[in-house]
This record gives structure tokens, C-alpha cells and sequence, in this order.
């Protein structure tokens, strides 16, 4: 998810150089390091009866590398560290950090690798790659906005699907949602 | 010949009487041990299962009490023995109201406990329909309290399980009379109701 998200901003920050003048693509084009500060990764699952399980993730890091001559060519990955998840509940975190979901005392990362990006629009881009959670890596794809611009400093808004049942995950499935809906904001500085 | 006979007659338990008391004497003693399970097992995802599944055989065992209930009052009770001393006459139908008080309590104070929980997890009884929570405000305070009123009530409800059974053993092993066998299938049958 992390790796979409960073080959969307890529992706982003290319057509908005094409449609604001002030930022070349020569400009947007370069490395971004990913940080918590201005950036969240949220998640929600729903559950049977209405509402849901909404949470987040507290620490990851990542870096977004923008190709300046071919966007397509432009590159991201986040590793998220699942021992952060917060949902507001610590019973909800402790189960959630458990075998029960992400073993996180055997399995600290989750890891997110860009595959390949494509613009869908003037600020948004289609970031395919490869997630590994639990030890076990399927091919995923996120949609990633630019939300903001300016030189040496993008932000995306990034959101996603994903099927936990797919990395070990599946617990409590029908009652909750075997699909995790992602909705992240993620802010790169260069360098 | 043992008797097709569905209804409780004046010389005896019908069919559907037996079947209802063993059922939810399975499910009254089985939910027992899974609670025992759930308050032990480490794992959180094994815990998280055995829980949804005591939550489902507790909504069942309700529904079975209530028409077990609603059986017993729409039915004839058959008279004990004769032999029976006064003071069983009256110690016995109150053990029974009081295992009727906790088949009912028990689903019951567990429906509460899952419907102030802070945890929020819907009771899906065996995966089939969601069932609404009781209008009780969640709280921590109110999750403790029904936690520990849920297992006193379990606990009490085995005592009084115990004496029911050590009264019915004694029945067939020391007064030996038919008090256990009539619980076990109805009287030879000279008529089927």
C-alpha cells in the first residue's frame, strides 16, 4: 500500500508539474522520504449490523522516487510497523497486535513495493505493486491524489482495498469484513 | 414397548419434554466448559472463535428455555411417586425454578455483557443473522459488572446442576424408584395421547 502510495505521489506530482506552471517536472522529479509528521495511515473494516473497526498506524516509514523523464518509471515503498496500531481501545490493539492478526513480536513489518505506476487523471495515478504482511506477499494496487505541491514537499491522499484473508488475517471474518478499506495521507519531503 | 408419546401425560414425561431437558442440560453444562475455555486458552484468535461460539449456543439455549417454558406450563406434570417424603416434595420444585431462573439468567446476563462491552463485536448467532444488543449504555463499569455476574451466575447454575443430578442418582440408586427412568423415554404406552 505504502509502495502505491509513493508511486502515486510520483505519478501525481508529474501531472500537476504538467498543469502548474510554477512546478516543473524537472522540479517534482527526484527522492522523497515519507514521514509520520503530516502523514497518517488509517484503516476500517466493516462489521455485520453496521459501523465498523477504525484504527491506525502510528509509525512507518517510506520513500517515493519520481522520474522526472518517465513517470511510469517512478518507484515507492513504505514499511509500516504494525506494533503501532492505535484504534482507541487498548484491548483492540493488543488482539489486533496478537498471532491473532499481525504477530507483530514475529512479523515487525509490513512492507509495501511500487511495481509500476499510471497516470488515471490530471492529479491522481494508479500504483500497482507488492504487499508483504505475515510473510506472504500479493500483488495490490492503491489510487493516490495529490493533495498538495510545493517545491521539496508533496502530500498524497491515498486510499485502497485490501483482503486480509489473503496474509493470515481472517480472523473474526464474516462478523468483520475480510476487506480492509486504507485511507492515507502520506507527505514526502525531498531528500 | 416404549411409547411414541409426544405429551407429558399424569404417568409420565412426554417426548418433548425429554428431549428439551437433555438438550439444554448438554447445552447448560457444555456452555460451562466453554467458558471455562475461553477465560484459559492463550491464543486470542482461538479465544476470539470459542467466544462467537458460546455467544451462538447461548442464543440457542435461550430460545430452548424459553419453549421449554412455555412447554411446561401448557403441559401435565407428572405426579412423583408416592414414597417421596414431604421434605423432597417441596425441595424439589424449588431446585427446579431456580435451574429455570438460571437457564434463563445466564443467556441472559451474557446478551447484557456483550451489549455494554466497549469492545463493540456484533452477536452473529452461528453466522446467521445479526441480533441487536439489549438497550444497555456500554461502559467499562457496566462490561465488569455483567462479566462478574455472568460467572457467578455460571457457577451457581453448576451447583444447582450438581444437585439436581446427585438427587436424580439418588433417586435411582439408592431410593430405586422411577423418578431417572421417566426422564429417559415415557412410560410403556397403553394409549398415544
Amino acid at each position: 500500500m505504502v509502495v502505491r502510495t509513493l508511486t502515486l505521489l510520483a505519478a501525481l506530482l508529474l501531472s500537476v508539474s504538467e498543469i502548474r506552471a510554477d512546478v516543473s517536472v524537472g522540479d517534482a522529479a527526484g527522492r522523497y522520504t515519507i514521514g509520520t509528521s503530516g502523514s497518517a495511515i488509517r484503516f476500517s473494516i466493516a462489521k455485520l449490523g453496521g459501523g465498523g473497526l477504525s484504527g491506525a498506524f502510528g509509525r512507518f516509514s517510506g520513500t517515493i522516487r519520481i522520474d522526472g523523464a518517465d513517470v511510469a518509471r517512478s518507484a515507492v515503498e513504505i514499511t509500516i510497523f504494525p506494533a503501532s496500531v492505535g484504534t482507541g481501545q487498548g484491548r483492540i490493539d493488543a488482539f489486533l497486535r496478537s498471532d491473532a492478526v499481525f504477530d507483530s513480536a514475529n512479523a515487525p513489518e509490513i512492507v509495501f513495493r511500487s511495481t509500476g505506476v499510471r497516470l488515471a487523471g490530471d492529479a491522481t495515478a494508479v500504483i500497482a505493486g507488492r504487499l508483504t504482511a505475515r510473510g506472504r506477499t500479493y500483488p495490490e494496487v492503491f489510487t493516490a491524489k495529490l493533495d498538495s505541491l510545493k517545491r521539496g514537499a508533496v502530500s498524497f491522499h491515498v486510499t485502497g482495498k485490501v483482503l486480509r484473508s489473503r496474509y493470515g488475517m481472517d480472523v473474526g471474518t464474516p462478523i468483520y469484513s475480510n476487506v480492509v478499506d486504507f485511507d492515507m495521507t502520506l507527505a514526502g519531503r525531498r531528500g | 414397548m416404549r411409547s411414541f408419546r409426544l405429551r407429558n401425560t399424569a404417568a409420565g414425561y412426554g417426548w418433548i419434554a425429554i428431549l428439551l431437558h437433555w438438550l439444554i442440560a448438554a447445552l447448560f453444562v457444555g456452555q460451562f466448559a466453554l467458558g471455562l475455555a475461553i477465560v484459559r486458552v492463550s491464543s486470542q484468535r482461538t479465544a476470539f472463535a470459542l467466544i462467537q461460539w458460546h455467544k451462538s449456543f447461548g442464543f440457542l439455549l435461550l430460545g430452548l428455555v424459553l419453549v421449554r417454558i412455555g412447554w411446561r406450563l401448557g403441559s401435565a406434570r407428572p405426579a412423583l411417586p408416592e414414597a417421596v417424603a414431604p421434605f423432597e416434595r417441596r425441595a424439589a420444585p424449588l431446585v427446579h425454578a431456580l435451574l429455570y431462573a438460571a437457564q434463563l439468567a445466564l443467556p441472559l446476563s451474557g446478551w447484557a455483557l456483550v451489549s455494554v462491552s466497549m469492545l463493540e463485536v456484533p452477536s452473529v448467532p452461528f453466522d446467521l443473522f445479526v441480533m441487536p444488543n439489549l438497550p444497555l449504555g456500554a461502559s467499562d463499569a457496566a462490561e465488569a459488572l455483567w462479566s462478574a455476574a455472568h460467572e457467578w451466575l455460571a457457577w451457581a447454575g453448576m451447583a444447582l446442576a450438581a444437585l439436581h443430578v446427585l438427587a436424580a442418582l439418588r433417586h435411582r440408586f439408592l431410593l430405586r424408584d422411577g423418578v431417572l427412568a421417566r426422564m429417559i423415554a415415557p412410560p410403556p404406552g397403553d394409549s398415544r395421547e
